[in-house]
């Protein structure tokens, strides 16, 4: 997507959000999923922006706690803003963040063309992160969260999440 | 054009998603399986996390102390101005299905023609909103397909479904008077710009599930002036309950 600018996050805060985990993915930190959009240090006062995945994705404020008290620990004053434009898309997630996912069971997002095809109808393929096997079908378009949908392998025969595309 | 215009035009989408993620809600732990009962909820969940977002921005519209909260648990039924389709119940998985892709259809041409609205609040939502209800209108498309062409005792239940809720179509393109002086100043969207597009897309469908258009010339209506069905205080009752009983609880 064209407006997925660069995130603008203050190098000294870097490394404290990178700290910071999804809370219902743990292996993924917060900038690796792609949701904060812009951090800035002002003296000692830090403002983050972040972005959620989805509209009702509970794990906001969660993710805004756990940024407070992270920033707070290492003697910053935190401001977290909840901003909805530009909307969050799987292409913000960070090459490192999708290995994380296929690691931790999780097929990560494909490109964005793959999954507006299967919108449109066709056939998408998804690679087992299991045993690799592209011989898998989708089983529901909605798994345990609303980001993702389930798939199964027909060669492993094991069940797997897949983090769907938001494009 | 005023604030109040522009809040009721507002409730006119965001009581629609309101209202029907309280219903689907009802189906956590009751869905047919497991995997439906987990796509219906988490539809659930993104309508009302929509709702929340149009419900904030109305709350930053109002000049009193007013809170989401206040927006969403703190007014009468004749306040609400959700289509009759949405608080319709959840009868049988073929009711379900079928008021949920009738609903996405229409839920999705709004949202693409909001995203040229002159509000950037409104365009923010209908950007982020748009790509969850394309997930919601393949996921509601394919069951109804599934179900239409399936085996005779899902053909004839998809087909009293779809036999009751036509008649709730039609009001998902009325608009009041104060809907249209916010369409005309380019805020709001003319639902009938996609009326017949809506119809087309439906009726392929329909179609393709092997189940018949319904022919009849006479809809229901009420929902959008705050008249609704008797079904509507039974949702509010159980919805407003905590807030009615413990006002201004916070969680």
């Amino acid at each position: 997507m064209l407006m997925s600018e660069e995130p603008q996050i203050h190098h000294d805060l870097y490394p404290i959000l990178k700290s910071v985990p999804d809370p219902e993915i743990p292996v993924l930190s917060i900038i690796d999923l792609g949701v904060v959009r812009r951090a800035e240090l002002h003296d000692t006062k830090a403002v983050v922006d972040i972005t959620p995945t989805y509209s009702g994705c509970p794990a906001m404020d969660v993710i805004g706690d756990d940024i407070r008290k992270a920033l707070n620990d290492s003697g910053y004053e935190p401001t977290v803003n909840l901003i909805l434009a530009p909307a969050w898309t799987t292409d913000w997630m960070t090459e490192e963040g999708k290995q994380a996912l296929k690691r931790y069971g999780i097929a990560p997002p494909t490109d964005a063309i793959t999954d507006k095809k299967a919108l449109l109808g066709e056939e998408r393929v998804i690679e087992c992160p299991h045993c690799g096997s592209s011989n898998t079908k989708l089983v529901s378009q909605f798994a345990s969260t609303a980001c993702k949908a389930m798939f199964k392998c027909q060669d492993c025969e094991e069940t797997f999440d897949y983090f769907k595309c938001l494009i | 054009m005023s604030n109040k215009n522009l809040k009721h035009y507002i409730y006119g989408i965001a009581d629609n998603a309101l209202i029907l993620g309280q219903r689907l809600s009802e189906l956590c732990g009751h869905g047919p399986t497991l995997e439906t009962d987990i796509a219906l909820t988490n539809i659930a969940l993104d309508l009302l996390g929509q709702t929340r977002s149009y419900y904030q921005y109305i709350a930053n519209l109002s000049t009193e102390n007013t809170s989401e909260d206040d927006v969403a648990f703190l007014r009468k039924e004749r306040e609400y101005r959700n289509v009759l389709l949405v608080e319709q119940p959840n009868t049988d998985f073929a009711y379900i299905i079928t008021r949920q892709y009738f609903f996405d259809v229409f839920h999705f041409m709004l949202l693409n023609k909001l995203q040229k609205s002159k509000d950037v609040n409104l365009v923010a939502i209908a950007n982020k909103s748009i790509k969850e209800v394309g997930y919601h209108k393949q996921f509601s498309g394919d069951w109804l397909k599934r179900l239409g062409d399936g085996t005779e005792e899902s053909h004839e239940k998809a087909k009293q479904a779809v036999n009751d809720l036509w008649v709730f179509t039609d009001e998902l393109f009325h608009s009041s008077n104060n809907d249209h002086q916010v369409i005309e100043s380019g805020y709001g969207v003319d639902p009938n710009s996609f009326k017949e597009e809506y119809y087309k897309t439906v009726s392929s469908l329909l179609e393709e599930a092997t189940l018949q258009v319904p022919e009849t010339k006479y809809f229901q209506k009420g929902g959008k002036e705050g008249i609704h069905s008797e079904h509507m205080g039974y949702i509010l009752a159980e919805m407003q309950y905590m807030q009615r009983t413990y006002p201004d609880m916070k969680w």
